[in-house]
């Protein structure tokens, strides 16, 4: 699985930053149509994301489009646009059931068909932004081949749940959190935290961060290119914990070179589950 | 693509262009170009705008634009919106966009 830390959320109306968002070198960049852009600005935007998708600087980093939803005038233009300029991902919004998702993927074949995309390269990540979502979020991540991770949307889900946010441990979100990422576990695909919206709170951020990481989040959605760094650090190894994932990768080759199901690392066992957290401590260290 | 009526595109933040694009008076193109980098770029510019237009087969309009240090990709983009608003253009070919 790639590894997905940030997925950087870009205003597609922005022209300064839908030209330079590839210099902050996030996991993934996310050009937004939806909610980042006024509804007189949405054709302006679509053509504008177009022309980035296409442009060198952005073939060696991951691109997405959060598109309008489907049953807006907007959404199906967008997923157009999206294919044709060859997003790799596409981000739909507000997924509340597997329905949403299958038609997304049907809409997405026949696009590919027609531009001459090989079929199944657009993957998709499932926005999960209410109760109806979180509750069929099981479902929702095993609607298509193309799913490759679910985004819980904080603000949205919590207004629809009638809370706000409380700052600390934020247990409003707890429930969300734990199904939706229990779903993406059992599926074997990715999960992102909510975005943090105070940009100049990294203090706050990092506590939260701390709070996905800890879960097993992949990762976050982030609205400021300020935000990275201190995710990526955050989310990279200790050197101790690196060493001893190298430990563990050595004593499970030994072990196989030798025959044995199983090993031990300083009394404890060395079976798949360790070897295969040790090889994501590794990813994070050599991505950091 | 015939243009019908006045439309604008884009903004005179940094890195972005401004688009006017009219009907044209006297059935050609007509292009005006403000840029405080001119100087150097004037002429990538205006190659950009003509093959954009060309692109779009607008034959007839009268074009200023108002650059603001935009990459050529953002110029592509904004003309190509303000045609397409101007031109009242419902249907897109994304092949020749």
């Amino acid at each position: 699985m790639k590894l997905r830390r940030s997925m950087l959320f870009v205003p597609g109306d922005a022209a300064g930053m839908v030209s330079t968002s590839f210099v902050f070198k996030p996991d993934t960049i996310m050009f937004d149509l939806e909610d980042a852009v006024s509804p007189r600005e949405k054709d302006s935007a679509r053509l504008l994301v177009y022309q980035a998708l296409r442009h060198p600087a952005y073939r060696d980093i991951e691109t997405a489009v959060r598109i309008n939803e489907l049953d807006t005038e907007y959404g199906p233009k967008d997923l157009e646009m999206a294919v044709r300029g060859g997003a790799d991902l596409i981000r739909l919004p507000k997924t509340e059931t597997a329905a949403d998702i299958e038609l997304l993927d049907r809409h997405i074949t026949r696009i590919e068909q027609a531009c001459g995309r090989p079929i199944g390269q657009t993957r998709v990540i499932a926005a999960i932004e209410s109760a109806s979502g979180v509750v069929n979020a099981v479902s929702i991540t095993r609607a298509s081949p193309r799913m490759i991770a679910v985004a819980l949307a904080g603000f949205d889900y919590l207004v629809d749940m009638q809370s706000e946010r409380s700052g600390g441990s934020e247990p409003e979100l707890f429930y969300a959190r734990a199904a939706v990422l229990h779903a993406a576990r059992a599926a074997g695909i990715g999960a992102y935290d909510v975005a943090y919206g105070d940009v100049n709170d990294i203090g706050g951020f990092l506590r939260e961060v701390m709070i996905a990481k800890n879960l097993g989040f992949n990762g976050k959605s982030l609205i400021h290119p300020r935000q990275i760094q201190p995710l990526h650090k955050a989310y990279a190894p200790t050197r101790q914990e690196l060493a001893y994932a190298r430990r563990v990768i050595e004593a499970a080759e030994k072990a196989k070179r030798e025959g044995l199901g199983v090993t031990s690392l300083d009394g404890k066992m060395i079976d798949p589950p360790v070897i295969a957290h040790a090889e994501l401590v590794i990813r994070r260290a050599e991505a950091a | 693509m015939e243009i019908v009526k006045n439309a604008i595109a884009g903004t005179l933040e940094s890195s972005d262009v401004l688009v006017k694009v009219s009907p044209s008076q006297d059935g050609t193109v007509t292009l005006h170009i403000q840029s405080e980098v001119i100087k150097q770029f004037g002429k990538q510019i205006r190659a950009t705008v003509m093959q954009t237009l060309e692109a779009l087969s607008v034959s007839a309009a009268t074009i200023v634009v108002s650059d603001k240090g935009a990459l050529d990709c953002v110029i592509r983009a904004r003309v190509q919106a303000a045609v397409l608003r101007a031109a009242d253009a419902q249907d897109l070919d994304w092949n020749v966009l």
